[in-house]
């Protein structure tokens, strides 16, 4: 029985839930249930005209019926009958049956909407409400088109309730995503800004959601927001726990609230304006004091909403991405989070981390943690913290690190849980291959990983690791030497022995010299393997024979005996049984030269993206990899910008230590010689899709994807902002609206650069014809020149495509290239142009040298058109290690110990273009009182000068 | 959901499975909730009690909490806030308990339908709507009075159907 029953007694309603939970039986409870539905349904056929009580009193147990799991077809005239009702509790059970169980019968969602309207009518508040809520859970379209215009109305009325206000607002909110094209913008929504203002909390709470969305889509519209936002949270943040009365929550003031105007502050860069800046840094800052204060109360509930509101504001300042002190803060304070003995806070500290590990400000601060993290894997007992432990470390990988990270993440794959191997395996992968230095530390990896989850070792795996030996001979014969080892274990994966074959098949013979390891001792290991093989390996070892056959004569007889046997020769698997003929005629018609032709090693895999990489990304669905890949502080790209003498790489001319495809192509073998043919077939899928990239092949420059623009629209308002952000870094986000994002990821060398574009669709929604097109402003056309790859014209939702810049400078430029963004997205065509950020100190080559050298070069350039100097306010904190790093960025090399005055900093680059190369010297004087920086640049052409200046100006 | 961030949906069921809430802010179709709440009760039901109260599911990252034999169970996006989540759950709880005075399992079996009006003037559209516990509470108690008013005491035979 019931325990209460507040308010009115559906007593029948009652008794009917009471049968049903007395039901001893799933038959006994569908038996009962047919009989109150027949009974209902003769009661709303009856003659006798129903009484609103019976009738709400049916439809209320028709209700629970559904809420069991039952389907009902009946009943909705009734409910919509109990609309019109002036009794609340028959029009309030209506409303809730059509929340719940609405159809899209449009006759029944024109009655519905008939009622609705009458009830907004009405001013009374309470029926207002409910017609309010019901629009908000149903959000139908035809409920859109009837009352999209009637409800900002309602919202921004001098005399409306402030019950009926916030409803108003959150059904505008659910119209408004659902049908974002019927909703009229107009007068009202200036209105809606200052709702931020109300003296109601309630009013608020409500609005900010409503005007979030609104920001989002808008966001120039409703730039205002951000000052009235900030001056909101100062107050809350600022008041005292009893300030805001029931709006406190366990102490904290108005969590809700706070959580909400962080996440709209999101949707906006830093605020311009110093003050409001000032006052929300402020905050922030207040924020990330009080996780140090001891807490209020001991309850769950406190800490908890003190968190969110500290995460928040964590995920505020890695939005901006520009706040050193406060991130590295907010680091030290996850890094608490990281101990805590609530699993909760370590989950999303864990989490939060991974984010702050991509910013450049941060990333070392987050590495600091590696221990806690390494130990967070090995003994959480939650597998999604587990898993976060594993994203993090991910994350935080770079050189330094790269080796520690790798053996742990081996280490635990021992133990992983099933639902996670594929992944972890992945990442090992393109860690191993990323930051590989040292090569054979690679091939133990990856051999290491097929032995501990050889069943999660993907073809791109083990592919790749075939590809890299292949192309680098100062691994082959240790590689070559190890998988013999690992063939050796009783019990190998299959996978092995196809990494195996492979690899002995190309190189045995650096190994054959030592008898433990000889010719036949190699085949014999192999063939022993073979009978426990599918098809597909034992293909691949038969083509190992046959090049044994050729590496080694001696083996000749024996591997021509295997291949005659009826096993082999007449193999039911006719790929199996035409190799082995093939194979056998090959060897004993040809001569030896013919042989040695066809069977020649393999050339060098043409260098591209790593298909690892793409599987990871496929597998965590759009962004969640580039976002990391993305934002990494990348420390190969100053190794690959020449800042730093490469490591121990440099010793070899293969390419460079990155093998994810970043680098430029070497020069040799980007066509197979047709001996390769005979090994293709089982790589056909990795070989056909080789295009060189090359940025200096010349193919490449014909094929150009750039049309003569006709008419692009003009950049967007803050794109100057943008190109600002990206002149000291490569990386990050160049754009981002509610449909599309894009991704940056470049690199440059001397006079040449790639840049990859990403774009994702942030919608659940295909976008079509999807077409960016560069353009060059002005006199660029002659100064640089930007390939591009045509991009599928279609973006399935939520997925992220790649777009590959190849870019040349032709001759010193101040303009920057642009790009515009053309689709469709549902039916309405998308034009988006942006700036894209290429900017003339990208090509910087920076150059040390000694303290005289400096001087007297800087005297040569004294003519007053060489020089450009400015003087300006710093606007960001005059912090000397982010100086440092915002100089490196720029391009140039930084000189130490050549400034008699140890506080200023010199540097010293050559601008690399085709046709002229620009000397460049710089010197930075910061003067900390005044808060003043002076710049003053040297190059050999004027317009160098000024412009370097101009752009390195804005970057303090 | 292209525009914005909110809750997708919130789903109440007890320790044996039984569902006993469900509100949904995205349109689904019958099938898709069905299959949903299944998978959904299922992984939760198969979680440790010390285990994090947040789990990444498809897409979602999924927030729930234990409180006596009942499971409250959110939905939420990727971006989302999992600790005010959590105490939405929290706060959701509260209410409930303050309308019926020490909330129980029976008390929203019986009364499913006041659970569901108490839930609309606190979340709407997926996103907070009035975080004071006063205020929603006196909004479920003033449509209580109307209802005592306007209701006339009925013979217990007509109450359960013998009339």
């Amino acid at each position: 029985m019931p325990a209460v029953s507040k308010g009115d007694g559906m007593r029948g309603l009652a008794v009917f839930i009471s049968d049903i939970r007395n039901c001893k039986s799933k038959e006994a409870e569908i038996k009962r249930i047919n009989k109150e539905l027949a009974n209902i349904r003769s009661k709303f056929k009856g003659d006798k005209a129903l009484d609103g009580y019976s009738k709400k009193k049916y439809v209320c147990k028709l209700l629970f019926i559904f809420l069991l799991g039952h389907d009902i077809d009946f009943g909705h005239m009734e409910a919509v009958n109990l609309l019109s009702s002036n009794k609340y509790t028959e029009k309030q059970i209506g409303y809730l049956f059509i929340s719940v169980l609405v159809n899209s019968n449009s006759e029944l969602i024109r009655l519905i909407n008939n009622a609705i309207k009458n009830d907004l009518a009405s001013r009374n508040p309470t029926f207002m409400c409910l017609a309010l809520h019901c629009i908000a859970n149903v959000g139908s379209r035809e409920m859109a088109e009837a009352f999209a215009s009637e409800i900002p109305r309602i919202l921004v009325a001098g005399d409306t309730m402030d019950s009926v206000k916030q409803s108003a607002a959150l059904c505008l909110l659910r119209l408004y995503k659902t049908s974002p094209d019927l909703v009229p913008m107009g007068e009202w929504t200036s209105r809606v800004v200052h709702l931020l203002n109300d003296q109601h909390m309630g009013v608020v709470t409500a609005a900010v959601s409503l005007i979030t969305c609104l920001c989002r889509k808008n966001p120039d519209d409703f730039k205002t927001c951000v000052s009235l936002a900030v001056s909101r949270l100062s107050r809350i943040v600022s008041s005292a726990s009893t300030d805001l009365q029931d709006y406190t929550y366990y102490f904290v003031p108005a969590p809700w609230l706070s959580v909400k105007l962080l996440r709209l502050l999101q949707c906006y860069p830093p605020p311009e304006d110093a003050a409001v800046k000032g006052r929300l840094v402020e905050c922030l800052e207040t924020i990330l004091n009080k996780a140090q204060e001891p807490p209020k109360s001991k309850k769950v509930q406190h800490s908890n909403a003190k968190n969110a509101i500290l995460f928040e504001a964590i995920s505020l300042i890695i939005h901006y991405d520009s706040e050193p002190n406060l991130l590295v803060r907010a680091c030290n304070q996850l890094g608490q989070f990281l101990q805590h003995r609530e699993t909760n806070l370590r989950y999303l500290a864990l989490e939060s981390m991974c984010t702050l590990a991509s910013s450049e400000f941060s990333h070392e601060a987050v590495k600091t943690h590696i221990e806690t993290v390494i130990n967070a894997l090995k003994t959480e007992r939650d597998v999604s913290v587990r898993q976060r432990a594993a994203d993090l470390l991910y994350a935080m990988c770079d050189r330094t690190n790269a080796k520690q990270i790798v053996s742990e993440m081996l280490s635990y794959l021992e133990t992983a849980d099933y639902s996670i191997r594929e992944e972890i395996v992945l990442k090992v992968a393109i860690l191993a291959e990323k930051y590989a230095v040292d090569y054979s530390w690679y091939v133990d990896t990856i051999l290491n990983l097929i032995r501990i989850a050889g069943d999660y070792v993907s073809e791109e795996v083990w592919y790749r690791v075939i590809q890299i030996v292949i192309n680098r001979d100062d691994v082959q014969g240790y590689a070559a030497k190890t998988v013999f080892e690992a063939l050796q274990a009783p019990a190998c994966h299959e996978n092995m022995v196809k990494v195996g074959g492979y690899i002995l098949g190309e190189f045995g013979n650096l190994i054959a010299g030592d008898p433990r390891s000889s010719p036949l001792v190699q085949f014999n290991l192999l063939h022993s393997k073979f009978h426990l093989c599918s098809v597909s390996t034992r293909a691949l070892l038969l083509s190992t024979y046959i090049k044994f056959i050729n590496l080694f004569p001696e083996t000749k007889t024996t591997i021509q005996d295997v291949l005659r046997s009826d096993s082999q020769i007449r193999n039911a698997d006719v790929e199996l049984q035409q190799r082995a003929v093939e194979y056998l005629k090959l060897s004993s018609i040809a001569s030896t030269d013919v042989l040695a032709t066809v069977l020649e090693e393999m050339p060098p895999f043409p260098e591209r993206e790593s298909s690892i990489l793409a599987k990871l990304k496929k597998k965590k669905g759009p962004g969640a990899v580039s976002e990391l890949e993305e934002g990494k502080k990348d420390q190969n790209s100053e190794i690959n910008g020449g800042v730093e003498p490469t490591p121990s790489t440099a010793s070899t001319p293969s390419p460079s230590a990155d093998l994810l495809g970043l680098r430029s192509a070497p020069v040799t073998g980007s066509a197979a010689p047709s001996s390769a043919n005979l090994l293709v077939d089982v790589f056909s899928d990795t070989l056909s899709s080789n295009a060189s990239l090359a940025p200096g092949t010349e193919d490449n420059f014909l094929s150009s994807g750039i049309a003569a623009s006709e008419d692009p629209a003009l950049p967007v308002a803050e794109a100057d902002e943008l190109l600002n952000k990206f002149v000291c870094k490569n990386n990050g986000v160049l754009f981002e609206n509610q449909l599309l994002q894009i991704g940056v990821k470049s690199e440059f060398r001397q006079n040449l650069g790639r840049m990859y574009l990403f774009y994702g669709n942030k919608t659940s929604v295909q976008f079509q014809s999807f077409t960016p097109t560069v353009s060059y402003p002005g006199e660029l056309q002659n100064q640089l020149n930007v390939q591009t790859k045509p991009v599928d014209p279609v973006v399935e939702g939520g997925a992220q495509v790649q777009q590959v810049l190849n870019i040349e400078c032709l001759t010193d430029f101040d303009e920057a290239p642009l790009t515009n963004i053309k689709f469709r997205y549902g039916g309405t065509l998308q034009n988006i142009t942006l700036k894209l950020p290429i900017t003339i100190n990208k090509f910087f080559q920076a150059t040390e040298m000694p303290s005289q050298d400096f001087f007297q070069r800087w005297k040569q350039l004294s003519l007053p058109q060489q020089e450009a100097q400015k003087i300006f306010k710093a606007n960001h904190p005059m912090d000397s290690e982010v100086t440092k790093a915002k100089l490196l960025g720029f391009g140039s090399a930084l000189l130490e110990n050549v400034d008699p005055n140890p506080d200023n900093y010199v540097g010293a680059g050559i601008i690399q273009t085709k046709s002229v190369q620009v000397g460049c010297l710089l010197r930075l004087e910061p003067n900390i009182q005044a808060q003043m920086y002076r710049l003053t640049l040297r190059t050999s052409k004027e317009a160098v000068s000024k412009h370097l200046c101009d752009l390195l100006s804005k970057q303090f | 959901m292209p525009l914005g961030r909110q809750m997708q949906f919130m789903l109440l069921f007890s320790r044996q499975g039984k569902l006993r809430l469900q509100k949904w802010y995205v349109p689904l179709s019958d099938k898709e909730k069905k299959k949903i709440t299944r998978e959904l009760v299922q992984t939760v039901l198969a979680r440790k009690p010390k285990m994090c109260s947040f789990l990444e599911w498809r897409d979602l990252k999924i927030v729930y909490k234990r409180y006596a034999s009942l499971y409250f169970c959110c939905a939420i996006e990727d971006q989302d806030n999992e600790l005010i989540t959590l105490e939405i759950i929290h706060r959701y709880v509260e209410l409930l308990d303050k309308y019926f005075g020490s909330v129980c399992e029976l008390d929203i079996i019986f009364n499913f339908e006041k659970a569901y009006f108490i839930l609309d003037e606190f979340l709407l559209g997926g996103e907070v709507q009035e975080t004071s516990k006063k205020n929603v509470l006196k909004a479920i108690e003033q449509a209580d009075l109307l209802q005592e008013e306007a209701e006339t005491p009925r013979s217990v035979l007509e109450e359960i159907g013998l009339t």
